[in-house]
């Protein structure tokens, strides 16, 4: 599918404790396509409780994407990744790691416990913006995603 | 990435598809060492290093097609992807089919995206572009 084409509005799922993180991330997809949707929770447990649409997330949509930090209070980002990928309904959700861990032992853990891929955040702001409309270029207009 | 070359390992039997995918791939900012299997065995072995493939190197990508002679794509990617030794390499379905049963096969064995191979020329160097300047420039591998 090319950028030209309509799609439906997208639903992303953002992990991310650090608020100052979710703010950027949320600028930088308004500047992008806009009629994309971005629900953020702060920890891995909120995480799981939305995927799973438990409490107050039982009208949650379900995401098309999931962008997961991996230091995340409460539930590990680890953790979460784990859950997912075991889960039979939930493991076909793409997940991208955006996370400031470079430790290779991580990114190979991440891999291994099937993450789509694996992205560092950049710690300058001009690149961090380029990072996200990157992800949302060829995530979300790009890539075939599995039908919800 | 870093500027090391690319092994990506090309999994694909229609000759003018390879020819096409080696094209576009040297239009790429990044150098990418292109090998080819023509077949879902021919590519369990190269991933084995068996057979005629003792001295491969293991791939940073792969690009499997699904419709393969002899051991279907799907077949491959499910032993890849339960297999620790290879788990972790990416592995990009690159086919002409859009069906929905096949997405979802797909992501659920863990590929880890999935791409429906353009028809038109330009269009698949686009394509090819576009992973050039997403997964070629920010995703980061797994050190081999």
């Amino acid at each position: 599918m090319s950028d030209r084409e309509i799609r439906r509005s997208m639903e992303i799922l953002l992990v991310e404790d650090n608020p100052g993180d979710a703010r950027l991330t949320q600028e930088a997809f308004k500047e992008g396509m806009d009629t994309n949707n971005l629900n953020i929770v702060q920890d891995g447990e909120e995480a799981i409780s939305f995927l799973r649409k438990k409490g107050k997330y039982s009208d949650a949509p379900r995401p098309d994407i999931i962008l997961l930090d991996l230091n995340l209070p409460k539930k590990d980002g680890r953790e979460v990744l784990a859950e997912i990928k075991e889960d039979q309904d939930l493991k076909r959700i793409p997940v991208v790691v955006l996370t400031t861990s470079k430790a290779e032992e991580d990114i190979f853990k991440t891999y291994n416990l099937h993450a789509n891929c694996y992205v560092s955040k950049p710690v300058e702001l001009n690149e961090f913006f380029d990072v996200i409309k990157s992800i949302e270029r060829f995530w979300l207009t790009f890539v075939q995603l599995p039908p919800k | 990435m870093g500027n090391k070359p690319i092994d990506l390992l090309l999994v694909e039997d229609n000759p003018g598809d390879v020819r096409l995918t080696r094209e576009a791939l040297k239009l790429c900012k990044h150098k990418i060492n292109l090998h080819v299997t023509e077949d879902g065995e021919k590519a369990i072995d190269f991933l084995y290093k068996q057979g005629s493939y003792t001295n491969v190197p293991f791939p940073d990508l792969i690009f499997l097609d699904l419709n393969l002679p002899k051991k279907h794509g799907l077949d491959v990617l499910a032993e890849i992807k339960s297999d620790h030794a290879l788990q972790s390499i990416p592995v990009f379905i690159l086919t002409t089919s859009n069906a929905e049963e096949d997405i979802i096969k797909s992501y659920s064995l863990y590929a880890n995206c999935y791409l429906q191979k353009p028809v038109d020329v330009n269009k698949f160097k686009e394509m090819i572009q576009t992973i050039d300047e997403f997964w070629f420039s920010f995703v980061k591998q797994d050190i081999k």
